[in-house]
């Protein structure tokens, strides 16, 4: 005799104790630390804050450790967070130009004043397994045709930029290549908006159409990593090609302000780090003004290239309704790169299939066997 | 009343994409029940004059005006978008070159034909699908084919689906953008000649944008050259291509292949 | 939990979804955007109905919550957990009893009250989508009434299968005016939409929207004068209670496709069982 299933309850109960034991895996293997992974996994962690929307190391860490290393669940707990805490105001707009340099490059120019400054990358790493790697501490064993590391880096064909000798006599601030450019106005200059509206905020209002662009960078900062990648990727091969170079690409720590009200000037608050990337772009020109190139923009938190590079890319895509170009591809086409970028809400809704739908299905037996039948009564 | 005001009125029409001109300085009348040509070869303007007359382009500067059902004259320019939409599926008429522009072509031949009717209310199956296959007799597309998909009908075929989804609200002006371009010469012939019988028995008043001569000569009242985006010629359909005054149009005429 | 306001949400966000609220029943049937948050369950599974119910539920509400009809399905406890967790509020598994019902899929069976609230996780809110992708256009064409297109889809059903093909989220006609998706709830409950006593609120989290239904307000489901709408039927009744006209839940008994129904209201059939 069927009897109503009951015990979701106890069910759901079970299989969060089941899940928090495989969290832990085996005892006797010792257990990670917020630290371990902020200090060895920084890479990992950065990419939570830049999706998560939230900077902060330790709950990053603490995120990947509770997802288990899945990074989208770990940027969803990111932002569930994130949706707790009150706002107290906005800092003013960071300083890159001042940004104490950990990284910087540039592809426009074999040499920049400040120099090319390598700083630690994969870039130039031949991409073999390091079994030295392998069991904890061990005296760094250099192979014979690399030089021992001697505090300076060579870039190809670049100078060796000494800190504190060639900077300190730029002013102690590298500037930015773009500049040079932009002072012989071969590149469209990046100006506020005339109209002096509040910026938009992304996580606090819907998204509207059409986006302004305060909104489409938000957007894809926060955007899934393999999203923006693909979608700048297919740029290059010419779903929408824009002609890109990496005008600048840097990396390092900005300090943040804050103006309290109360006190009526701003304080420092902190440092975050961050990396920045300039793209050089097709030159446009007008009946009214002549050829300049054009610009595509990426900015985020902690050490992530790919991520900046891409949303510069995409960046430019989308500007091509201000920039006077037919969209050719998806990757120009506003809606769809807005609405599906966004991996938490994706995750979601894909995920949804595994709830309950056996009320839906049966609608749908019901009708499709009125269907068989009414179809068998035609065909005798 | 109506007699003094008429259906359409531009003035001034001008157009750039950048520094090159789209058309200039274009003006027409066009009165009921009148049909217009504007002739000339790709590059002409004709086409971005249709555009800014219907609305779909915005022009440099000019004015274009309509007269509605109720007497009442709208400026086609500065209509806020939701009233232009709203005209363009009923009171006018939009016939693209390409059929598969004007169609839907993921639904059935009668769909296409009904949904105008079911935009503006219609709920009854039944009624909207016999609408549906009475307008595909009058459009010469066998009435069994109402069930099926445009995909799988021929080019000249199409484009009377299109003709048929268009006029099946019986609106008082219609834009033709080459309705017979890509067509066989037997398929165009054929299509010229409904076209003819619809404006007539329908009453309609149209602007037929074509580089063909032949099909001015068939349809227009009236007629506009145009050439480097800007009239050169204007009058009677006759008199223009019989005789005609202007260098460029007597190039035009002199040109087309006398069978 | 202490450390998060009642219900979550702090003041703010509530503020800024009740007068969302507000709007949607100004306007029924019409979507209003709203800032939707994170929430602690996953997008698609219920942030937009969680966030209207935690906008609106106070100390004194009692709660039911629904899925599929039943109350003890996984993600409906999941969800009641989580207003236990953060409101405190009294549960109840009965209808006549619940002053705020959260439902996704199945509006239930037992008619509802004046006073009583019933909010529906929506995953898709707009009706057009399916015909045309763009957000940009859907919106022109709600202003404009532009619904040739919805009709059209109709068509094409009756003339390829003689009948409408949506079983579920059967689309609507809200106060002669706006057309909306009812969230997948099958056809079968669309008539109890139609003049419902209680405040029926909309929730699409993912996608930001939020709608309304008020008290006794026309809902329509579309059809055409000569195909008009109809309900499922069954020619069983519910192998529990016996119930006829409800709508039923089709269990697998065994392995030579032996199959019972029986009624996916579970409050209504234990109702109905005494117990």
């Amino acid at each position: 005799m069927y009897v109503a299933v009951k015990g979701g309850e106890r069910a759901i109960a079970n299989a969060h104790r089941l899940l928090a034991e495989d969290r832990r895996g085996d005892p006797s293997v010792p257990e990670l630390s917020l630290d371990q992974i902020d200090k060895q996994l920084a890479l990992a962690v950065d990419r939570v804050m830049i999706e998560g929307s939230l900077y902060d190391r330790e709950l990053a860490a603490l995120a990947i450790k509770q997802a288990r290393g899945d990074l989208i669940e770990a940027i969803f707990l990111a932002r569930a967070y994130r949706t707790t805490l009150p706002r107290f105001g906005a800092t003013r707009p960071i300083d890159t130009a001042s940004m104490a340099i950990r990284r910087r490059v540039s592809a426009t120019f074999k040499d920049v004043p400040g120099g090319q400054i390598l700083g630690a990358t994969f870039d130039y790493t031949h991409r073999l397994l390091d079994f030295d790697l392998i069991g904890g501490q061990r005296n760094r064993a250099t192979s014979p045709d690399e030089p021992a590391p001697d505090g300076g880096d060579v870039a190809p064909g670049g100078d060796l930029a000494a800190p504190g000798g060639e900077l300190a006599a730029l002013g102690g601030r590298l500037p930015r290549v773009i500049d040079i450019l932009d002072r012989d106005g071969l590149i469209e200059s990046e100006e506020p908006d005339s109209d002096r509206r509040a910026v938009g905020d992304l996580t606090r209002e819907p998204l509207d159409f059409p986006a302004g662009r305060d909104v489409r960078l938000q957007s894809l900062a926060r955007a899934d990593e393999g999203f923006v990648l693909a979608l700048g990727y297919a740029t290059q091969r010419g779903y929408g090609r824009n002609h890109p170079f990496a005008g600048e690409i840097r990396v390092g720590e900005v300090e943040l302000e804050l103006r309290p009200e109360e006190l009526g000037f701003p304080i420092t608050i902190g440092e975050i780090t961050v990396t920045e990337c300039q793209m050089v772009n097709q030159f446009k020109g007008s009946a009214a003004a002549p050829p300049q190139f054009t610009r595509g923009y990426g900015l985020v938190f902690g050490h992530a290239e790919r991520k900046a590079m891409t949303m510069a890319l995409v960046d430019r895509a989308l500007r091509c309704r201000e920039l006077g170009e037919t969209p050719a591809s998806l990757a120009q086409d506003e809606e769809f790169v807005l609405y599906h970028g966004d991996n938490v809400e994706a995750s979601g809704f894909v995920q949804h299939l595994k709830l309950p739908h056996h009320v839906d299905f049966q609608s749908e037996l019901v009708l499709i066997r009125t269907l068989r039948a009414e179809a068998e009564v035609r065909a005798r | 009343m109506d007699g003094d005001v008429p259906l359409l009125r531009a003035r001034g029409v001008t157009r750039y994409y950048g520094s090159r001109v789209g058309c200039r300085d274009v003006g027409l009348d066009l009165w009921p029940g009148e049909v217009l040509g504007v002739v000339g070869e790709s590059g002409s303007g004709k086409t971005t004059l249709l555009g800014c007359l219907s609305g779909r382009l915005e022009p440099s500067a000019g004015t274009v005006e309509f007269r509605q059902r109720d007497g009442r004259v709208v400026d086609v320019l500065r209509m806020p978008e939701p009233a232009l939409r709203k005209l363009a599926r009923t009171d006018w008429g939009i016939v693209h070159q390409n059929p598969r522009d004007g169609l839907r072509l993921g639904v059935t031949a009668g769909a296409n034909v009904g949904e105008r009717l079911m935009a503006l209310g219609a709920r009854h199956y039944g009624q909207i699908r016999s609408a549906a296959v009475d307008w595909l007799g009058r459009v010469e597309i066998d009435r069994e084919r109402v069930d099926d998909w445009p995909e799988t009908f021929s080019s000249g075929m199409q484009q009377r689906l299109q003709i048929a989804r268009t006029l099946v609200t019986e609106p008082r002006l219609v834009f033709m953008d080459e309705p017979t371009g890509g067509l066989d010469v037997s398929v165009q012939a054929r299509l010229l000649d409904l076209l003819r019988r619809l404006v007539t028995d329908l009453g309609l008043s149209a602007i037929i944008v074509t580089h063909d001569l032949a099909v001015t000569r068939l349809l227009a009242h009236r007629l506009l050259v145009m050439r480097g985006g800007e009239v050169v010629e204007s009058g009677l359909t006759d008199q223009v291509l019989d005789d005609p005054q202007h260098p460029y149009t007597q190039l035009l005429v002199s040109s087309v292949l006398q069978p | 939990m202490s450390a998060y306001n009642f219900a979550f949400l702090d003041e703010q966000t509530k503020r800024m979804i009740r007068r969302a609220i507000l709007k949607a029943v100004a306007i029924p049937g019409y979507q209003v955007p709203f800032g939707s948050r994170e929430m602690p369950l996953s997008y698609g599974w219920g942030t937009g109905g969680v966030q209207v119910t935690a906008s609106v539920i106070g100390p004194d509400d009692v709660l039911k919550v629904i899925d599929q009809g039943a109350d003890d399905t996984t993600n409906a406890v999941s969800i009641r957990r989580f207003f236990v967790k953060t409101t405190g509020v009294r549960t109840t598994t009965r209808t006549d009893q619940a002053t705020l019902i959260q439902t996704r899929h199945r509006i239930p069976e037992t008619p509802l009250a004046e006073g009583q609230i019933v909010v529906f996780q929506v995953p898709i809110p707009e009706p057009l989508r399916w015909l045309e992708p763009r957000e940009t256009e859907t919106r022109k064409m709600h202003a404009l009434e532009e619904y040739g297109v919805m009709h059209v889809r109709l068509y094409e059903d009756i003339t390829r299968h003689g009948h409408v093909e949506t079983a579920y989220d059967y689309p609507v006609l809200v106060n002669g005016r706006y057309i909306m998706r009812p969230s997948p709830i099958p056809k079968f409950d669309n008539p109890k939409l139609d003049r419902n006593p209680a405040l029926l609120l909309f929730g699409a989290g993912r996608e930001k929207r939020i709608y309304a239904v008020p008290p006794f307000t026309s809902v329509r489901s579309l059809d055409f004068e000569d195909h008009p709408f109809t309900i499922e039927r069954w020619d069983q009744t519910c192998a529990l209670c016996g119930a006829a006209d409800v709508f039923m839940d089709e269990i697998v008994v065994d392995d030579k496709g032996g199959r019972m129904f029986v009624c996916s209201d579970t409050d209504f059939c234990e109702r109905r069982r005494g117990r």
